[in-house]
């Protein structure tokens, strides 16, 4: 049991496997969501919650479900752990609900969702697999937050619109002058697009970097115990 | 007279296409000025700088001798046609950003010159009037309507010159001609009937333009840059389309003229369609391409909701070159088909 490296874990979760930008896993609810940093982390929060209590469950149920049908059975558990999340924003937090409107219920057919259950959380005890989840989730709410920052910024100037929904009293702070135009161009879905293929090859560069920096220098890199 | 065999071929450099190509654009550049003024110059000038300051960044970053690249004149043609889309009144930046766009994302991040599925200078045109579509619909009146409509706009607004552009500036005639349409009873022939915006067949200035266009594109075909299959190809088949439309209902759809003449028909003819790099390359692939790039234009400006459909129909077909390509193949000599 001692043997699962928290760090490894997370940071598995957080960069190297990140789902927005090494697994391109559920790819819809980034692009869709991410027109600002509100909506993004709002809906990335939702999902980090659904993907650790769902790897959680799935884990501690893993020698009861068959493995014929263990798909749907995931897919039920996922289902209504997302239920009680969908209710209860639309309780305590009615407005960013309605404005994150589908994406709520939506989380269930989120691909990465299932797919670190399936991947990780049938395989492995309890908390690793809440670790997982949490930490896949938290690599998207990176991803979310600096697509949604970046498109917001280029869209309308502005950043952290919308923040009075989630803290009342706040407001969203206007960066670019007021008379700038709006790009309306990265707030609609190309934008999301040309936006994440953008971070996508920041990564790729900011690791090709590192390599090239370590094998000049002789360390080879530790591979990653799986 | 044709001497033997065998000949000597000059080479063709991409330098030397280039610079018929921004030849070609010329007698069109001089007439732009004519009809509306020096504005475009500006533009032009705006264009060529932003596309070669971002040509020889991208160059730069992507370790790429300088020299050779730039002086190839490919940046230059693009910043062209872009100036020559947009209308020549908008603001500074919205002509450099959508060359920078051009330049930056469509030509480089897709591998530069040669590599770029989509033509540079439609998609900044097309990510320009998506992101301000009401900047890109304000074309010029022609000059003596500027002059009669600054004059009244100085002695109604004495100070403040924020009405000035509306003042001077209307609707494309394909715009007019579709919002016009919309009104109860309008007609084709009532809608254009007033000369001073709708000129003989295509809106007053735009028919000279779009003569200039024909005579660069004829210059260029004379000259081998480009061949006649997708001119002539995109010029039937618009004409086809537009003549069965106006056939059935000559009330409420314009001439094949009109729609061969209005907005960008002749400049995506000669100069857009025939892009070497992002169109078609086999003959009858050519054919193909510019005759669903007619429909589209067609369909997008008389049914969509935008000024002109020229750019949107070349992202569209550029898209569907590579099946359109490898469905053509001309058969290798000697084989049977």
């Amino acid at each position: 049991m001692n043997s699962y490296n928290y760090r490894d874990i997370f940071w598995n979760g957080f960069w190297r496997q990140n789902t927005g930008l090494a697994q391109l896993l559920g790819l819809c609810p980034i692009l869709a969501v991410s027109t600002s940093v509100v909506n993004g982390v709002s809906l990335a929060i939702a999902t980090i919650v659904v993907m650790a209590m769902s790897n959680a469950v799935v884990s501690a149920l893993r020698n009861l479900i068959p493995y014929e049908i263990r798909i749907p059975v995931f897919i039920l558990i996922i289902a209504a752990l997302v239920t009680v999340l969908d209710l209860a924003m639309n309780a305590w937090l009615h407005e960013l609900y309605m404005v994150l409107g589908i994406f709520v219920p939506l989380i269930t057919t989120n691909c990465i969702v299932l797919a670190r259950v399936e991947a990780y959380a049938a395989k492995n005890p309890a908390l690793p697999s809440a670790v997982d989840g949490a930490a896949m989730g938290v690599g998207l709410m990176l991803v979310l937050a600096v697509l949604g920052g970046m498109r917001e910024l280029i869209g309308t100037g502005q950043l952290f619109a919308g923040i009075e929904m989630i803290i009342p009293g706040a407001h969203a702070v206007q960066v670019l002058p007021a008379d700038y135009p709006g790009f309306l161009f990265a707030i609609l879905p190309p934008g999301a697009f040309i936006a994440l293929a953008c971070l996508i090859a920041g990564k790729s560069w900011l690791e090709a970097r590192n390599k090239a920096a370590q094998t000049s220098t002789g360390a080879g890199c530790v591979p990653a115990a799986h | 007279m044709l001497n033997n065999s065998p000949y000597v071929r000059k080479p063709a450099s991409v330098s030397r296409v280039m610079l018929k190509v921004l030849a070609a654009l010329v007698p069109a550049i001089a007439v732009y000025v004519w009809q509306f003024g020096p504005a475009i110059l500006i533009q032009l000038a705006l264009a060529s700088a932003t596309a070669l300051v971002c040509e020889a960044a991208m160059l730069k970053l992507r370790g790429k001798p300088l020299a050779l690249y730039l002086s190839d004149l490919s940046a230059i043609v693009t910043a062209w046609l872009i100036a020559l889309a947009f209308p020549p009144l908008a603001p500074w930046w919205l002509v450099v950003t959508g060359t920078a766009f051009a330049i930056v994302v469509a030509k480089h991040l897709y591998g530069g010159l040669g590599q770029n599925t989509f033509n540079p200078a439609m998609v900044a045109y097309c990510v320009m009037i998506v992101a301000f579509p009401s900047l890109m619909s304000q074309w010029p009146g022609d000059l003596s309507m500027q002059a009669a409509a600054l004059a009244e706009h100085a002695q109604v607004f004495p100070d403040g010159p924020a009405m000035v552009l509306d003042a001077i500036t209307s609707a494309t005639p394909l715009d007019a001609l579709r919002t016009g349409l919309r009104a109860a009873g309008a007609t084709v022939s009532s809608v254009s009937a007033d000369p001073a915006s709708f000129g003989q067949v295509a809106g007053r200035g735009w028919e000279w333009i779009a003569l200039a266009y024909l005579a660069g594109g004829l210059f260029l075909i004379q000259q081998r840059v480009i061949t006649w299959h997708i001119p002539a190809s995109f010029i039937a088949a618009l004409s086809v389309i537009a003549g069965a439309f106006w056939l059935a209902d000559s009330t409420h759809y314009a001439s094949p003229l009109f729609h061969l003449a209005a907005g960008g028909s002749m400049l995506g003819a000669f100069f857009i369609f025939t892009d070497p790099v992002s169109a078609c390359t086999t003959p009858r692939g050519k054919l193909i391409y510019a005759a669903a790039a007619a429909l589209l234009v067609y369909l997008i400006r008389v049914f969509g909701a935008y000024p002109d459909g020229v750019a949107f129909a070349t992202l569209l077909m550029n898209i569907l070159v590579p099946l359109i390509d490898m469905k053509t193949q001309p058969p290798v000599f000697g084989h049977k088909n």
